[in-house]
């Protein structure tokens, strides 16, 4: 459907060439816009309608005073469904530590929550297929343990600026939604507004930059210098270029569906992927405020090796 | 008159509902005192660690995005 929308726009009404650069580029801009655009509204009305969003407050109940391996797991199942935006990160990171939740917990959760949610979730299906989704959302999960599991091993509490162990939280008040079918509604109509708000622009520059490599990148550039499964400086390349690059989990997509489409090796893909959606220059200074330089340096080392990792050994099975 | 506080550490989305709830507060007449609390120990004393969050006469009422312009009314209102 929407490709056969974009093909009667760009061919037929506009009149661009399908064999040529600009054809191939401006065909992938107005299928993919038109796709996330339509699957993000859909998913977020749903998932408002169900107010199935669990909100932080609600996750530091559910971990507090649970058996580690259990708080852990907990931690990244609900880091996953929790949209999240960067900017609560200080908040939550104080409010983990002042349950008594251990800190490499909250580093799982950290990990987790920017790099899988339920709407990225339901755009990788739509776009990359339910395999590769899968393999993504398998592979988050784990790092997101085995990330936080050695994060705990540097005793990062040594890192925790002071002022955080002081701050005293209270008593969460609980807030009585408005359940009627309209109260719903408008619930639903005002987070498709706000998430819609603060991601547009991630997607439109990831499927900006997909639409240019997938109609200008030549094929056989690709294959000599990203493609090649033998070429092992490609992975670790692609982890170092997702750090300053930053965006949305939904915005990477576009761009990993044209590299896939050129003969990129799906774990070079998967690898900056994961990369661009949880490593980033932003989001490690906005920690800062409460972890000094060397705890940080340690969380991107980590999850730099573990995607490093990840992605060679998708390269090798696949 | 209501004492309003909008909690939040100088985020967009802060921002947003802090003149959200001044321009309802125009546009209805109605008595209104409000304040923007950016101290992360000060929100968190309300138990909120997702923001912004929306206090009313010390009650905490909403927390985690920006509110929609009829719940704003109704705060407003009630």
């Amino acid at each position: 459907m929407f490709e056969a929308f974009a093909s009667l726009l760009i061919y037929q009404i506009l009149g661009v060439d399908p064999a040529s650069h600009t054809g191939a580029a401006l065909h992938f801009f107005v299928m993919d816009t038109t796709k996330i655009f339509f699957l993000l509204f859909i998913i977020i009305y749903v998932m408002g309608l169900l107010r199935a969003m669990l909100s932080p407050e609600r996750v530091r109940e559910y971990v507090r005073g649970k058996p580690k391996w259990l708080a852990r797991t907990l931690a990244i199942i609900l880091g996953a469904v929790t949209p999240f935006c960067s900017c609560s990160s200080v908040p939550l990171f104080i409010g983990f530590v002042e349950a008594g939740i251990p800190l490499g917990v909250t580093f799982s959760f950290l990990i987790a929550s920017p790099m899988i949610n339920e709407v990225a979730a339901v755009i990788l299906v739509g776009i990359l297929g339910w395999q590769l989704a899968a393999l993504y959302i398998g592979a988050g999960l784990l790092v997101a343990y085995v990330g936080g599991v050695v994060m705990e091993r540097f005793r990062p509490e040594r890192w925790v600026e002071d002022y955080v162990w002081k701050i005293q939280m209270g008593e969460a008040q609980a807030i009585t939604p408005d359940n009627s079918l309209s109260g719903r509604h408008r619930f639903a109509i005002a987070e498709v507004k706000e998430i819609i708000g603060r991601i547009w622009k991630w997607v439109f520059a990831g499927v900006a930059l997909g639409a240019l490599f997938h109609g200008y990148v030549p094929e056989a550039w690709v294959v000599e210098y990203l493609g090649g499964k033998d070429n092992w400086f490609a992975v670790p390349g692609a982890v170092a270029l997702g750090v300053p690059l930053y965006s949305n989990a939904t915005g990477v997509i576009p761009l990993a569906e044209a590299m896939l489409g050129k003969g990129v090796a799906i774990g070079t893909t998967l690898a900056l992927m994961m990369s661009i959606a949880a490593l980033s220059l932003p989001e490690m200074l906005i920690l800062r405020k409460i972890i000094r330089w060397p705890a940080l340096a340690i969380y991107a080392s980590v999850l730099a090796v573990a995607f490093t990792l990840f992605g060679w050994t998708f390269n090798l099975i696949t | 008159m209501k004492n309003i506080k909008v909690l939040g550490s100088g985020c967009a989305n802060c921002k947003t509902t802090l003149k959200l709830i001044e321009a309802a507060a125009k546009d209805t007449g109605a008595d209104i005192e409000l304040e923007k609390v950016e101290d992360i120990g000060d929100i968190m004393s309300y138990g909120v660690m997702s923001t912004p969050g929306v206090v009313i006469d010390g009650k905490l009422v909403h927390a985690g995005g920006i509110p929609d312009r009829k719940t704003v009314d109704s705060w407003l209102a009630g």
